[in-house]
């Protein structure tokens, strides 16, 4: 698989690692209420698709930065990729 | 029909016009007690030990294609029961020994062939670690053997003690361990089961659950709508998407597993060889081939075949073990999809929806352990009660924090 890093251009998948469903970046409040509960979904449960996947790869073995990639778990085939710090800004975190 | 070397002679003798077909073709009845999702080895066989051992009726097993077409024909056959944890020692090892006993349970020649395991060793601390899982199969009657290097050297003059890397220094071996003809476990749990009554439906695909009141009433098929008092879940690498239509979220990733073999040669393998310093197994079938695999891929996948990359690394395992091989050519490769869970461990158990019962989460491990996941399934579908082997195998552990996590590598499941 090739994955078109938005900054890199292709780089062969195999320059990453692998982590998981793009929802780990959610990390839940430890101190919310219900906490105990969300972080059981957080680090345990996953959707799992069979199609379209969004999900995170870490440049190891380039500039070590954390993709988004969105992927069909069908086929394999690489449909999107964003930085995950550009995904996580988009939903309100950091600055 | 009993099957027996007395019956092939017979039928030699008068032109081989007695044989019938193993099981039946059936048409899906509106009603069971029991309905069994996936005929793979764990649904064909826990049809089995329902039937036999707990004397349940009225029993159907579903599969969206043929029996067998899934990963129980698509392993690399290898059995054992050389694991470390309590949750998990007592009841690979109940495993290994109904496939000792299971020809002759279910009559059917499933080619099991106890030729050994042997985990190789490499450092001086893998020593270690594999000295202490001896001794935990050996706590749980288990067989467990260290070889020396001399040993070693006396039973595989071929591998490569000296590689500048990863010399071997050792291994752990279970001679009661081995492999087994795939397809026939299928056959023969299949044919085991239809002779005494289990209705096996296949090109039949699961498409809902019909749930009243927290209570599960049957399944809605391809074929129909299909009434059943209980109903057992065993579908390997959909776990996921079968469990999610009954709005269930499963502590599970699929991905997909490479295996491949080689054109066949003479015997040159005595028993399974496993790397200790990369991901690479090997073991000789019966016609020959070198049967081998290492690493899951990966990443997320429900395509049943892999990518270029694990194959050069089996190929690099492979070659440093086993120099020799670099002159086999290979003949085919193919890839199935497995249920990896978040511990590296199965689930057998009951769900929050009455009547509705879970088997998963078997990784790249559970075709040895076919004959004890359909025991155990068995067992919670018509008791109610977990087997003694499989009570760790529980929904919550993840929740309460037992994980049984042979690697401890946490939650993360490619890394199992
Ligand atoms: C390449 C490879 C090598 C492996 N090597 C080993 C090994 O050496 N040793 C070992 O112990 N294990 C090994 N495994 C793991 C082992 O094969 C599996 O864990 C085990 O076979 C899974 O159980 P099963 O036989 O019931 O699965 P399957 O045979 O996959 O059965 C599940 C069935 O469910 C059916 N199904 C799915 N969805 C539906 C639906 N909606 N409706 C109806 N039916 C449905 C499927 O069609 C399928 O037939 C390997 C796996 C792979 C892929």
């Amino acid at each position: 698989m090739i994955i078109n890093h938005p900054l890199l251009g292709p780089c062969d998948a195999q320059e990453f690692t692998y982590k998981g469903d793009a929802s780990l970046i959610n990390r839940p409040d430890g101190m919310a209420e219900g906490a105990e509960g969300a972080f059981y979904d957080y680090a345990y449960l996953r959707d799992n698709p069979a199609g379209l996947h969004r999900e995170l790869w870490f440049h190891e073995q380039g500039d070590r930065s954390w993709l988004v990639v969105t992927r069909n778990t069908v086929t394999h085939e690489i449909t999107k990729v964003e930085l995950a710090r550009d995904v996580a800004r988009n939903m309100g975190r950091s600055t | 029909m009993r099957y027996s070397g007395f019956r092939v002679i017979k039928e030699a003798l008068s032109g081989h016009k007695g044989w019938e077909p193993a099981w039946r073709t059936p048409e899906p009845k509106p009603h069971y007690d029991i309905v069994i999702i996936g005929g793979g080895g764990h649904g064909l066989a826990t049809a089995y030990y329902l039937a036999k051992e707990f004397h349940q009726h009225k029993i159907a097993v579903i599969e969206k294609g043929w029996i067998g077409g899934g990963n129980v024909g698509r392993n690399t056959t290898i059995i054992r029961s050389n694991y470390l944890l309590d949750g998990n020692e007592p009841f690979y090892e109940f495993s290994l020994k109904l496939w000792e006993g299971l020809e002759q349970d279910f009559n059917y020649n499933a080619m099991v062939s106890q030729r050994g395991i042997l985990n190789l060793i490499h450092s001086d601390a893998q020593r270690d670690a594999y000295i202490r899982r001896g001794n935990a199969m050996l706590l749980n009657g288990a067989d467990a053997e260290l070889l020396s290097l001399d040993q070693l050297r006396r039973e595989y003059p071929f591998l490569n003690f000296n590689d500048a890397r990863f010399p071997i220094k050792g291994g752990l071996a279970q001679r009661r361990g081995g492999t087994v003809r795939h397809d026939a476990v299928a056959w023969g749990y299949a044919r085991g089961a239809d002779s005494r009554g289990v209705d096996i439906l296949q090109n039949c695909e699961v498409t809902g659950f019909r749930i009243e009141n927290g209570q599960c009433k049957g399944v809605e098929t391809s074929r129909g709508f299909i009434g059943a008092g209980k109903v057992g879940v065993a579908v390997a690498g959909n776990s996921t998407r079968v469990m999610a239509q009954a709005g269930m979220r499963l502590p599970i990733e699929s991905h997909v597993l490479q295996a491949f073999v080689s054109e066949g040669l003479k015997p040159v393998l005595p028993g399974v060889i496993t790397f200790g310093a990369g991901h690479f197994y090997c073991s000789q079938s019966d016609k020959g081939g070198l049967v081998f695999g290492g690493d899951i891929d990966g990443y997320n996948s429900y395509a049943q075949r892999g990518n270029l990359p694990v194959v050069e690394d089996v190929a690099e395992g492979g070659m440093a073990l086993f120099p020799g091989l670099g002159r086999v050519r290979l003949l085919r490769m193919w890839g199935g999809v497995m249920d990896m869970s978040m511990d590296g461990s199965p689930i057998i158990d009951r769900t929050h929806i009455d009547g509705l019962y879970f088997n998963g989460g078997w990784c790249y491990g559970g075709f040895k352990a076919t004959p004890a996941s359909g025991w155990c399934f068995a067992h919670l579908l018509a008791t109610d009660t977990p087997h003694p082997t499989a009570t760790a195998y529980r929904f919550d552990r993840f929740a309460r924090g037992r994980m049984i996590d042979e690697k401890g590598m946490g939650a993360q499941p490619n890394l199992h």
